[in-house]
């Protein structure tokens, strides 16, 4: 709400050393928060002049330039009277007065300092300005000629155009409808300062009888219904400036005196208006729901498709007004109009809302009616904007006035007279309470420890003891509140999962890998460089009515969207070396067709409701994604570096869970967007909880990325729900360790995990088995390996024996059998 | 073992006499004066002080000699191994110190070679700020709660008082998931943790919900369609705004140091009332009289906006099953992002999303 402080101050009279800066923070403490102050920034000798002549001089260019003898008061007039100035507009005779800024001038539209300076054979000690010059509005085809006799030569033009005004720009909260008012504001400025409040809206309605014939249907939507017609109106009469100017100041346009006037009782008093033009109105007016598929042509001239949840304001031939939103062209406003039908409706907000946000037509009236707008004033505002055209525009006032409905009254708020003090923590005693309520607007009853007040017809944020608190305590002032720490019960820390996604987080970075966060939006094309066959169900997305980007319309099933996005963006700019992790949600729909019931809120919603949205919301486990590119060993002085292979992949992911105490199954698979042959399932319990390895070369040039990018992802939640409570319990023996090597053959496709597995588990004699050597060749048959494995044999109670070792080392040999794997001789 | 024993046989022996012992002494001490390696204080030590050596051999007819003069001779043969000994442990130590000192010189290497051979990991400081929030307020006796991003409709609105109508709901930009009528949405906050919270657990309920959440702004330096920030709860019997502004001081004061506090504007949230907008004291130039004019951070005002707060609006609690005749609570919410790009002067926020590892690195693993 843009408040012209000239015109606040007409309304409250504030005592003039309040700076403007000073009423702002004031306001501001008042919840009427201050944006910015604005102003004109003009300064310097602009005054009023006088041409007294004006000699049209042709130039070479086929210009004409005038050179003018202006007066501009003794005060800054030569020695003979006046000042040359030369003008190149030609909207003025000799005898007009006009607007003169003299050398030392600013101008913020301009940009610089006005200096007297040699033009067209003359010195030109001025420049006489157009509107546009002066930053105001109006015709900038030609120069501003003032009213004859409306100033004197010298006269400061600053003052007399309102150039040295200041403009308040304030925030106002959607709980403060009746801020977007000259009134409202000027009450709540007046209960900041203690000064009495003379209310704008306190006008007495004249009317009498039936006016134009109004039937209104639709009362749900429409309460009260305001009518007032004027006729005879001289649609020739300009605007005065006064006005022009505040509506302007206010951030709306001067348009013509009908228009402005309803404007202007808008701001005024906060009531919107719309005017028809009574002669082109067939009928009584019928106020009613749309029905589906309907047409109005809007004042803008765009045809509406109106909805059964609109609200239109009719005559014989149908709509004529979608209700409190736009007027309709055919019977708007002209400038030929000389008899105007005044509606003043009371339109209810959800309505209001509803029809702004499905036709887009968010305005002045709408943005007030959807903060809700005093119901008691439609007759007063018809009767101010009558008053105002008969006053400005020659009009008659007809004596009819149609007033259908009234307002519910307002049920009164009861509350303790301690409660401010309760929920603010401030002392505050009883008789600031009513006071600052009754500042408010309210009617107060006290009855003992208890009051009922009776909010005031324009604040429909009043209906809860807590909404008095808050007015009570704005007048108090928030600035009391005291500064108590409380006291919380014990607590239990953080959670296990907390706990281990912190582990997790500081494992990965332990492992050189540094988390990136990305946005958890794609859409098909993501998928299709990632690989994925049509029918995986990562294609399966939660998609958005309202995505930002076509290219993503739903939510990602897969970390690696981001984080491959990340890589390309590190090597564009020039690292080579990119080793990236994030931990997020990923989002998987449970069903097409779920949907998450809407309760009410006057009680909780019982077990078996929350259940209901519970399994209705789609599944959005967090994962772990990592993405390596480049040397994971850096070659340097000190010798030849390391790539990031896809063994590294499968190594984190293996630290992790080591971390977590999770005993992980490594498992060949082929997955996309994996290498077929580079892919390693992560299997815990049986079951796949992600994926590590090389990235499949095609995704790679799909995404145009370098050779051999290796990537992993996982289920974090499934792995820390695979968590013990506590770690396994240290247990070793300290008899002497017997060391075994052994060398096998098996055949290609034999995984070395398998191997490694079958031997760990042949004695109860074997403590560990370690993978030393990998090899295939020459010794080799084709299609077969050789792995060398080093074991290490103990028992807890004794040294081992010779056959112990000897029958240990045969068990292995055998479990590997089982493999087909062969002892290497 | 075969050698005789020549303490108990009686062999012929003759006296050692002085001249002799002083002789063999005075060779000893010049080998070892000569010998300046290791090795050849080794051969010297054989020579001379080994069991083979004149001195030892003559130690050994002592005890074949008179009482008398076996007195003297053991001490005239005693004295000079003692000398011939502290000499050699004396120049022992020279040499393998002159030694030392050689082979540390060969070994020297040039230490300034930088070791970045090993990639170094870091945390994103979203992460590691959220993390020190939580602390702070675990430390309170508080916790942490969680919810989803993807939202019921009637958790991240209606049950926080924001009704289908609600202005205020259509203010802010929501994601809608599809269809519509699935009534989900991406969460515009972190507000519906707190609900979830009241409907699972009963008071006293101290909860801080950090979290990303969604509005429908498209990304520039200044905005972000994807942001996160925490939010704190507290409802108990008793609970009034000043245990709010407590909290939000301690809070301050705990992430900015000593000194720090908070100041309550009016402001308007559905699920709060009364509602309050928080600003921080500024935490560069702490509002003091010579330093607020120019300072960048809070541009000369001396305090910086913060977030939002207030007591939790009665209606609240009704949706979420708490007595509101029996409890009260506060409730708050600050931007984790902001609360970074201010305090670490970063002037584009895309930067926190586009994952430049050049962004994280320099955060380390804590902040
Ligand atoms: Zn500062």
């Amino acid at each position: 709400m843009r408040v012209p402080v000239e015109w606040l101050r007409e309304l409250v009279k504030l005592p003039e050393d309040v700076t403007t800066e000073e009423l702002a923070a004031r306001l501001t403490q008042f919840d009427l928060k201050l944006e910015e102050i604005i102003s004109s920034g003009i300064s310097g000798p602009l005054v009023v002049g006088r041409v007294l002549s004006l000699v049209k001089e042709p130039q070479k260019n086929g210009k004409t330039i005038n050179w003018c003898r202006v007066d501009v008061g003794p005060e800054h007039n030569d020695a003979d009277g006046a000042r040359g100035i030369v003008c190149g507009a030609h909207n003025f005779v000799e005898g007009d007065l006009v607007v003169v800024s003299l050398p030392g001038t600013v101008l913020p539209a301009l940009g610089f300092e006005i200096t007297a300076r040699k033009t067209y054979g003359h010195v030109s000690d001025g420049m006489i300005c157009s509107s546009a010059e002066l930053g105001l509005p109006g015709d900038a085809s030609g120069i501003i000629v003032l009213d004859a006799d409306s100033a004197t030569p010298g006269d400061d033009a600053i003052a007399l155009l309102g150039l040295g005004d200041e403009i308040l720009d304030l925030e106002v909260n959607p709980d403060r409808g009746y801020a977007l008012s000259m009134r409202g504001v000027g009450r709540d400025t007046a209960l900041a300062y203690e000064l009495e409040f003379a209310d704008p809206a306190n006008i007495e309605v004249t009317g009498t009888g039936e006016g134009y014939p109004i039937r209104v249907e639709d009362a749900e939507a429409c309460p009260v219904f305001a009518a007032r017609a004027v006729t005879g109106f001289d649609p020739t009469r300009p605007t005065p400036p006064w006005m022009a100017k505040r509506i302007e100041q206010a951030g709306m346009r001067s348009i013509s005196l009908a228009v402005d006037v309803t404007n202007y009782v808008m701001l005024e008093i906060g009531h919107p208006i719309h005017g028809f033009d009574l002669s082109s109105l067939r009928g009584p007016i019928v106020v009613r729901r749309a029905t589906e598929g309907e047409k109005l042509t809007t004042l803008d001239g765009v045809v509406r498709t109106l909805s059964a949840d609109d609200t239109v304001v009719t005559d014989d031939r149908g709509p004529i007004s979608l209700a409190g939103v736009m007027g309709g062209a055919e019977t708007e406003l002209s400038d030929t109009t000389t008899d105007i039908l005044i509606e003043a409706a009371h339109w209810k907000a959800p309505m209001i809302a509803r029809t702004a946000r499905l036709h887009k037509l968010p305005s002045e009236a709408s943005k007030r009616y959807e903060r809700g707008v005093d119901p008691e004033l439609p007759a007063r505002a018809t009767q101010r904007v009558a008053d105002l055209l008969a006053e400005l525009g020659g009009g008659t006032i007809e004596a009819g006035l149609t007033v259908v409905g009234s307002p519910a009254p307002r049920p009164a708020v009861e509350m303790s007279v301690h409660l401010p003090t309760r929920v603010s923590g401030v002392d505050i005693d009883p008789a600031t309470v009513v006071e600052a309520l009754e500042g408010n607007g309210c009617e107060v009853a006290l009855d003992h420890e208890s009051l009922a007040a009776t909010p005031p017809s324009w604040r429909f944020d009043l209906n809860d003891p807590n909404d008095l608190v808050e007015e009570v305590l704005r007048v108090v002032g928030y600035d009391q509140v005291p500064s108590v720490v409380p006291v919380a019960p014990a607590g239990r820390g953080l959670t296990t999962a907390q706990k281990l996604r912190r582990r997790v987080g500081n494992v990965l970075a332990g492992d050189g890998l540094i988390e990136v966060k990305t946005f958890p939006f794609a859409g098909a094309a993501d998928f299709d460089r990632l690989g994925l066959p049509a029918d995986d169900l990562r294609r399966r997305q939660v998609l958005l009515e309202n995505p930002l980007s076509a290219e993503e319309p739903g939510m990602t099933t897969t970390l690696l969207t981001g984080l491959l996005r990340s890589l390309v963006l590190n090597l564009g700019r020039g690292h080579a070396d990119v080793h990236i992790t994030e931990t997020g949600r990923v989002f998987l729909p449970k069903s097409d067709d779920a949907e998450a019931p809407i309760y009410g809120v006057d009680r909780r919603p019982t077990d078996d409701e929350i259940a209901v949205f519970e399994a209705a919301l789609p599944d959005q486990p967090h994962h772990v994604g990592l993405v390596m590119s480049g040397e994971r060993v850096r070659t340097g002085w000190a010798g030849p570096g390391r790539r990031a292979t896809w063994a590294d992949a499968v190594a984190i992911v293996q630290h992790v869970a080591d971390e977590l105490h999770v005993d992980v199954e490594v498992q060949q698979a082929h997955v996309m967007p994996w290498h077929p042959g580079r892919c390693a399932a992560i299997v815990v319990a049986g079951v796949v909880i992600g994926h590590a390895g090389e990235l499949h070369p095609r995704v790679l040039k799909a995404y145009g990325l370098p050779a051999r990018v290796v990537a992993a992802e996982i289920d974090l939640d499934a792995l820390i729900a695979a968590s013990p409570e506590i770690g396994p319990r240290p247990d070793f023996s300290s008899f002497p360790v017997a060391k075994e090597d052994l060398a096998l053959i098996v055949d290609d496709e034999v995984p070395a995990a398998s191997v490694q597995r079958v031997l760990a588990g042949a004695s109860a004699l074997i403590e560990s088995v370690r993978l030393f050597d990998v090899y295939s060749g020459d010794q080799v048959p084709d299609g077969k390996k050789s792995l060398a494995f080093a074991l290490r044999l103990r028992a807890p109670d004794r040294t081992l024996t010779d056959d112990d070792i000897k029958g240990a080392r045969e068990a292995a040999v055998a479990a590997a059998g089982s493999l087909g794997a062969a002892l290497r001789v | 073992m075969s050698a005789p024993n020549s303490s108990y046989d009686p062999v012929e022996v003759t006296p050692l006499n002085a001249e002799e012992v002083e002789r063999v002494r005075d060779e000893a001490l010049a080998a070892i004066v000569a010998a300046d390696t290791l090795d050849a204080l080794k051969q010297v030590r054989i020579d001379h002080a080994g069991d083979r050596s004149p001195l030892a051999l003559a130690n050994r007819e002592i005890g074949a000699l008179p009482p008398q003069a076996r007195k003297d001779a053991g001490q005239r043969v005693g004295q000079a191994r003692g000398a011939i000994n502290q000499a050699l442990a004396a120049k022992t130590a020279e040499v393998e110190a002159a030694e030392e000192e050689r082979a540390l010189v060969t070994e020297a290497v040039d230490v300034t070679l930088p070791w970045d051979i090993e990639p170094v990991g870091a945390r994103h400081p979203i992460t590691t700020l959220s993390e020190h929030i939580a602390d702070i307020f675990v430390a309170m006796g508080w916790e942490i709660a969680e919810g989803p991003e993807v939202e019921a409709e009637w958790l991240n609105f209606d049950a926080l008082n924001l009704g289908p109508d609600h202005p205020a709901r259509t203010m802010q930009d929501t994601f809608w998931v599809t269809p519509e009528r699935a009534a989900m949405v991406l969460r515009t906050h972190t507000s519906p943790v707190q609900a979830r919270t009241m409907l699972t657990r009963e008071p006293p309920i101290y909860i801080a919900c950090p979290g990303r959440v969604f509005r429908t702004d498209e990304l520039d330096a200044t905005h972000s369609p994807v942001f996160h920030q925490v939010e704190g709860l507290a409802i108990d019997e008793g609970l009034s705004m000043g245990h709010l502004k407590g909290t939000l001081d301690h809070f301050a004061q705990a992430i900015y140091g000593d000194g720090m506090t908070t100041r309550f504007r009016p402001s308007y949230f559905p699920f709060t009332e009364p509602s309050a907008e928080m600003d921080l004291l500024c935490y560069v130039c702490h509002n003091e009289p010579d330093a607020v004019a120019d300072c960048r951070t809070c541009k000369g005002e001396g305090w910086v906006e913060w977030g939002g707060c207030g007591v939790v609006n009665p209606r609240v609690l009704v949706a979420c099953g708490v007595d509101p005749e029996r409890y009260s609570g506060f409730a708050f919410g600050i931007g984790i992002d902001r609360t970074i790009t201010s305090r670490y002067d970063i002037a584009d926020l895309r930067d926190l999303f586009d994952g430049d590892i050049r962004f994280t690195q320099p955060f380390g693993v804590e902040l």
